[in-house]
């Protein structure tokens, strides 16, 4: 192995964990204030739809960007009446939602383009750019620093450095801020958050609709950056991998940068290396690509240390005294 | 009404709350009729009544939980609406939920400044939240650790944390739901020395609670409520606890049951060094030994959370156990098979489980139904190897409805439709009518009004004067004293020590239940 192969692994493990991590974000966020958030995987889909379709249309990607946005935190609001508002069951609604877009997001690109459930190819204007750091063609042959700095960190779309950038934001939102501490204390206590004369309602639809933006972003920059343009189910479970990776950072932010990173890492390594040996025994490429997934199950299954959750999640507020 | 020559801003009433003509109804349930009550500033004013006698929701309608459908609210003088809890907030007015409203997983300053920070950042209200902590706990003895998180502290700290939340609030009025029902005596003093404190600073302090002796004890004036209506206001100083159980319950009541010395017979059920560790690996039963014999009560005094649940469950056959115990002199198994509640239902050992709602009765099923549970296998509720005898179980539901006087005294009506005190008397005509060996039995009186509680106490000594032993778990001490023939005290899963009610007093079973010997 070269160290080529290794900038090139850990470059795209970057790319690949950026529509998890803002995705890990979202469902962060809704299930501290005591919403489970099962529908992220369908927000990401119609987000990436969205994105792709209007870039297409316009040849911008931003407005691609904003109608992504738009269409998931439409979807969240949808997800809020049904749990926060009309106290539905909250997993239910969550997957509603992921058939809903599973299904709408076909039939529109089909109406639309006309191209088998998908969105046409996009290019240029309408695909994200690549930005390329200060001094990142200077520092190229420093040794050591170069490959990390030019080759790994150097050269990604915007939305891969607003993720990682969201990480100490959420953190310093939820622990350094009135409104975060507030949010946190709706998950573990609504109660609590009434007599203090605080909306509950408010506050929930507050932190789905935050949801709703992260994973609006997420959807974008897989259509637009990750890919050039959308394809019938192209999350591909990311959601569900998100919520894993949720669990495994036990809710909090920097842990779940670091279960998100491992999640793309793992991609990537599936990605780069088609079949690879063990012990003279060849592994099918399925068995590699399944990698992620299996750890999600693992992961899900309680494998990993007890993970304790907001303790109002899932449970909508009925006023009682 | 009085004229409003006052301008606003003088305050000159002497009633921190004046309550005019309040009515709220819950679709056909009258909660509150036509209640009007006068609250002196400064003083510490009780309500009592039984439960479901509306106090609470009164409570709820001044803090802005729920809206009241008729009538005035008027705070310092002023008439005061109060359409959510920001408001009551806002009027000055600070409640200490019987439940309490913290979470659980913050420090004691997170939840303090929880709704009342004082910017967008909380690090300037933490620390000022800080500084005042500390000056309201030298003022008013509230000494609680800031940095604390609120699953660490005690339950008299927590509570603690509820009034300091008030204060912070600059709360003039606090209102304190059934406070004492989780304190150790000696806590419930600490919080009466609070109270007393508060009162001198020029609060006024709304205390409601059932418990008679509280009432007389610490507070200025008193009003009772009884079905939604306030029956009179007393201060305190003209009024005496039997009046008051009169007043709440509507009629003569004994408040000291008439008990027979016991004739203590052969011992029935002998438990030595029993030891329960949960599944998370805490150890909740340290080595229990004790014996109770016929004829007896033996008493179980103790803060709940201390054991007494996890013992109860062990003898009753619900959860697996170390150690030996013996019924009439037979080994009885504390785990594996013959350790169920079926074997020891058919050893005479009879259950009557602390949580009524939740192990007690199966609020969806008719009484009659409930009247089988347990007892399904009796061959008089049976005409064959399939089939039950439904007119046999309703038939002697009537009868046992009768005996202990449910009411209404209709089989066919579901648990749920019963008041608290009505489904206590259902499980307890279930366990005692078949004459145990032995009667297991937590938190009698739960939530269950006086009435009911003289009832109970009595059957009790009926069954204990007929042969059976009781083995009687209750966090209330008056009900221990008033019952018990001895008096053993749980601690942490240890029993501290044994005691003849005749022979100690309330102050030295509370160091025994704080773990002091």
């Amino acid at each position: 192995m070269d160290w080529i192969m290794v900038v090139q692994v850990l470059d795209s493990t970057l790319r690949l964990a950026t529509p998890l991590l803002f995705a890990c974000l979202a469902g962060l966020i809704s299930e501290r204030a005591g919403v489970f958030d099962i529908g992220l995987e369908g927000k990401m889909l119609a987000a990436a739809f969205m994105a792709a379709a209007i870039a297409y249309a316009t040849g911008n990607v931003w407005l691609g960007v904003a109608s992504a946005i738009v269409a998931s935190v439409g979807i969240s609001l949808l997800h809020g009446v049904a749990a926060i508002t009309f106290r539905g069951n909250q997993l239910i609604s969550g997957v509603a939602i992921n058939f809903l877009a599973a299904g709408l997001t076909v039939v529109i690109a089909q109406n639309w383009f006309s191209q088998g459930g998908r969105t046409p190819s996009l290019s240029g204007g309408g695909r994200m750019p690549r930005l390329d750091l200060p001094f990142a063609d200077a520092l190229r042959d420093v040794p050591v620093l170069g490959p990390i700095y030019s080759g790994i960190l150097s050269g990604h779309a915007l939305l891969v450095y607003i993720a990682f950038l969201c990480v100490p934001a959420t953190w310093f939102l939820l622990f350094r801020t009135r409104f975060g501490l507030r949010l946190r204390a709706v998950g573990e206590n609504p109660a609590a958050v009434d007599t203090a004369g605080i909306s509950v309602v408010g506050l929930r639809y507050g932190a789905v609709a935050i949801g709703g933006v992260l994973c609006g972003l997420a959807g974008a920059y897989l259509s637009t950056g990750l890919s050039a343009g959308f394809v019938q189910e192209m999350t591909a479970g990311r959601g569900f991998i998100a919520l894993a990776a949720m669990i495994f950072a036990k809710w909090r932010p920097w842990h779940a940068m670091g279960a998100v990173l491992l999640f793309g890492f793992l991609e990537a390594v599936a990605n780069r290396f088609q079949s690879i040996e063990i012990l003279g025994v060849g592994l099918p490429v399925q068995a590699m690509q399944a990698l992620p997934y299996i750890l999600t199950v693992v992961i899900l299954a309680g494998f990993v240390g007890k993970a304790i959750p907001p303790r109002a999640v899932g449970t909508p507020y009925v006023k009682e005294h | 009404m009085t004229t409003t020559d006052i301008s606003p801003r003088t305050q000159t009433s002497d009633y921190a709350i004046e309550l005019r003509g309040i009515s709220k109804a819950f679709g056909p349930v009258q909660a509150n009729k036509d209640i009007s009550i006068k609250v002196r500033r400064g003083t510490i004013h009780g309500i009592v009544g039984e439960n479901g006698a509306g106090k609470s929701t009164l409570m709820s309608i001044l803090y802005g939980f729920y809206r009241a459908d008729a009538g005035d609210i008027l705070i310092n003088g002023q008439a005061t609406e109060i359409p959510d809890s920001q408001s009551a907030i806002r009027a000055g007015i600070g409640m200490v939920f019987q439940h309490f409203k913290l979470v659980e997983n913050f420090s004691v300053l997170e939840n303090v400044i929880l709704g009342a920070e004082a910017g967008g950042l909380l690090r300037p209200s933490l620390s000022r939240a800080r500084g005042l902590l500390k000056d309201l706990a030298r003022e008013f003895e509230l000494n609680v650790d800031p940095d604390a998180r609120i699953e660490d502290l005690s339950v008299g700290h927590q509570q603690r944390v509820e009034i300091l939340k008030a204060l912070y609030r600059e709360a003039d009025i606090l209102i304190l739901d059934e406070p004492t029902g989780v304190l150790t005596p000696s806590e419930a003093d600490h919080l009466f020395r609070i109270l007393r404190g508060l009162k001198e600073q020029g609060k006024t302090i709304v205390l409601i609670t059932h418990k008679l002796r509280e009432i007389m004890d610490v507070t200025d004036d008193v009003s009772v409520m009884r079905r939604g209506e306030m029956v009179a206001t007393r201060p305190t100083a003209q009024t005496s606890p039997t009046e008051l159980a009169e007043l709440m319950v509507g009629r003569k009541v004994l408040l000291r049951v008439e008990k027979p010395p016991a004739r203590p017979g052969k011992t029935v059920l002998q438990v030595d060094n029993l030891r329960v560790v949960d599944s998370q690996g805490v150890e909740r039963l340290r080595g229990i030994s004790l014996n109770v014999r016929a004829g007896e009560i033996l008493g179980i005094a103790g803060v709940a959370g201390n054991g007494q649940s996890e013992l109860l469950e062990v003898l009753a056959g619900l959860r697996e156990a170390e150690g030996q115990a013996q019924l009439r002199g037979e080994d009885l198994p504390l785990a594996g098979p013959g350790a169920g509640a079926i074997s020891r239902r058919r050893q005479g050992v009879a259950h009557v489980p602390e949580d009524r709602h939740r192990r007690g009765l199966v609020l969806r099923f008719m009484a009659w139904e409930n009247m089988a549970l347990g007892y399904h296998h009796d061959p008089a509720y049976n005409s064959g190897p399939l089939r039950m005898n439904n007119a046999a179980i309703i038939h002697d539901t009537e009868a046992k409805m009768q005996h202990f006087d449910v009411r209404p005294p209709d089989p066919m009506l579901q648990a749920e439709g019963f008041s608290g005190g009505n489904q206590q008397k259902l499980v307890l005509a279930r366990e005692m009518e078949r004459n145990p060996e032995i009667l297991l039995v937590g938190q009698p009186t739960r939530g269950v009004d006086i009435g009911a509680i003289e009832f109970i106490h009595q059957q009790l000594i009926r069954l204990r004067d007929q042969g059976s032993a009781i083995l009687l778990v209750s966090v209330e001490l008056d009900e221990i004293l008033a019952l018990s023939d001895r008096i053993a005290v749980m601690f942490d899963g240890r029993i501290m020590g044994e005691r003849q009610p005749d022979q100690t007093n309330i102050q030295e079973l509370g160091l025994l239940m704080a773990g002091m010997t």
